[in-house]
């Protein structure tokens, strides 16, 4: 594997990292299964087009597509989730037929066309790493991942939210009831965690484009991450997303047409030894 | 607990289920009289997704497991029979048989990496496994002609009529309806519902609890692939919107909207999707957007069925 096709691994980790994210954060402190969570990053990607074009600003364009995404996520959680609240398999199903909705919205709205979004003048070009030509717009979201990680551990483990989150994680009864007001605390980590859906599809939306099954796909490889990581384990997503982004490229390298068979082959050695994931612990 | 008479049983059916099954089984069989050739292929295709639904039912509603890959497991038997007749060239019986052993042997696969899961990671992973079967059959263009689909005339030429084709799947239905009542009604199948209830249970009092589940989910992947066989013969055609997750969706919508661990449920489950599917395409074409928000309401709604929804309503009338 060449250089370039390493880089371009890792950034597609970065991206999945930031999706997977918001989706095992999510899971691990509501247990919800958000599958709507692939439908929620191409209608970011598709609000951040738009706001994008409009205004002509990537920045606005992100903070429209996370705004917008995160109203979303009030809605599915103020609206319906809380309906069924405490039945696992009742609240991933709903969230599936969320992203039927959604999905079919989305080609309402923006139709079946593929759109890219417009990058910064600023982030256009290439320029060279270790003596490759590579594109700098890939580097912006190499490093976005990665900010996005630091931001988020920083989050979890150096603030008094964060410490609310990981103990609502271990025992949300519990923190419940030494005077929390937990459901804040949930009702903050979905907003937020769909919010990292919507800058996910504005950052993918850019690189990978936007197109109808973008959401199948991508909401493929992050339960993958997840699955591989653990639930509601930051380390884990990072891991996660490292394994199936350098799998994917080498997949693509080497067996363009069976791409999906190099991730899913890991994926199966590692649930025949560890059914909750590397970093997952049984509740 | 008094015995039925012995002459009246057939393989443990009671008198009455036995009088019932036979009369819904000669009602079916009497539809393509009254019916256009139109709506005897609507029902043909409520035939073929009850099927499906039920085989989704046999681990929802009795392992207590619900899968989200069996859509893939009905395609990949649809895409085998479609792929041998039309590049192959073999017989349609041949075909059939193929496209049920690989749909088998994709449970298979499936199986020995779900069973060591339950509740919301099982679900994940049935839905990443059946993902993955779509993402080859899009992307395998060679084999599977990626989003084109394939077409080839799969049904024998003594079932082209609408109604002999229903009557032939009616009758198969009929067959796979039985041995999946008569599985779920073995003691192999209480075995299942007894994991459903407790596996820690079962599993104390010496119950090899994932082989059970790898031998319940493989099963059940037979019969999925049957469905998916019949289904290459009413459509003769197949894209990768045949494996897609809308298709596992829909089994698993039917078969709640019917009732789970109602088995035959499943049929009145098919025959309402179905039904809404129709209205709703003569208005509109959004029927995606109405699949998730009939899914949304049933989820909140009426979770226990529309049956079971309809007895709780109806009783408390009564009361």
């Amino acid at each position: 594997m060449s250089l370039f096709q390493l880089l371009n691994g890792l950034t597609f980790a970065a991206l999945l990292f930031v999706v997977a994210s918001g989706f095992t954060l999510i899971f691990g402190l509501l247990r919800i299964v958000n599958l709507a969570h692939g439908a929620l990053y191409l209608f970011g990607g598709y609000v951040g087009y738009s706001v994008a074009t409009k205004t002509g600003s990537f920045v606005l364009g992100g903070v429209g597509a996370m705004a917008a995404i995160a109203a979303i996520g009030f809605v599915l959680d103020q609206g319906l989730l809380r309906f069924v609240r405490g039945n696992e398999l009742r609240q991933v199903l709903l969230t599936l037929g969320v992203a039927f909705f959604l999905n079919d919205l989305a080609l309402v709205i923006w139709g079946g066309d593929s759109f890219t979004v417009p990058i910064p003048q600023l982030l256009r070009g290439g320029t060279k790493v270790f003596g490759t030509f590579y594109p700098i717009y890939r580097l912006f979201v190499l490093s976005t991942g990665i900010f996005v990680f630091a931001a988020l551990w920083l989050l979890l483990n150096r603030t008094r939210l964060g410490a609310l989150i990981r103990a609502g994680v271990d025992d949300a009864e519990m923190v419940e009831a030494s005077g929390v007001n937990i459901q804040r605390v949930f009702l903050f980590t979905f907003l937020f965690g769909s919010a990292l859906a919507g800058l996910g599809g504005l950052m993918g939306g850019a690189f990978l484009s936007l197109y109808p099954s973008a959401d199948a796909e991508i909401l493929t490889f992050s339960l993958a991450v997840v699955i591989i990581g653990g639930r509601g384990s930051l380390v884990g997503v990072a891991v996660g997303s490292l394994l199936v982004g350098l799998l994917n490229t080498l997949g693509q390298v080497m067996f363009p047409e069976l791409a999906y068979f190099v991730i899913f082959g890991p994926m199966a050695v590692l649930l025949a030894f560890r059914p909750l994931g590397l970093f997952g612990r049984a509740t | 607990m008094t015995q039925p008479a012995k002459t009246s049983r057939l393989a443990g059916m009671t008198g009455r289920a036995a009088m019932i099954a036979a009369a819904v089984v000669i009602v079916a069989a009497g539809l393509p009289l009254v019916l256009s050739n139109y709506q005897v292929g609507l029902a043909t295709e409520v035939l073929i997704f009850g099927i499906l639904a039920m085989s989704i039912d046999i681990l929802a509603g009795f392992a207590g497991r619900t899968s989200l890959g069996h859509g893939a497991i009905f395609g990949v038997s649809t895409y085998v029979v479609v792929y041998c007749m039309a590049q192959a060239g073999m017989s349609p019986a041949v075909a059939f048989a193929l496209g049920v052993l690989a749909a088998t042997c994709v449970a298979a696969v499936f199986a020995l990496l779900a069973v060591r899961t339950s509740g919301v990671y099982f679900l994940l992973l049935t839905l990443a496994l059946g993902m993955i079967v779509w993402g080859v059959c899009l992307r395998w263009t060679q084999v599977t002609g990626g989003e084109n689909g394939m077409r080839a005339d799969v049904r024998p030429a003594m079932l082209m009529s609408h109604s002999a084709f229903y009557w032939a799947v009616l009758f198969g239905a009929a067959i796979v309806s039985f041995a999946m009542w008569r599985f779920v009604r073995s003691p192999f199948g209480l075995t299942l519902r007894g994991i459903r209830d407790s596996e820690s249970r079962m599993r104390s009092l010496g119950y090899n609890v994932p082989l059970h589940l790898f031998i319940g989910f493989t099963v059940s992947g037979v019969f999925a692939g049957v469905a998916g066989a019949l289904y290459a013969m009413f459509n003769n055609f197949v894209s990768p919107s045949t494996v897609a997750l809308a298709q596992s969706v829909e089994g698993v919508l039917m078969m709640i909207a019917g009732g789970v661990g109602t088995l035959f449920g499943a049929f009145v489950g098919a025959a309402a999707i179905i039904a809404l599917e129709n209205v709703v395409s003569a208005y509109t074409e959004r029927w995606q957007m109405v699949l998730g928000i009939t899914f949304v309401l049933i989820m909140i709604f009426a979770p226990e069925g529309i049956i079971g929804k309809l007895r709780a309503v109806l009783s408390r009338k009564v009361r």
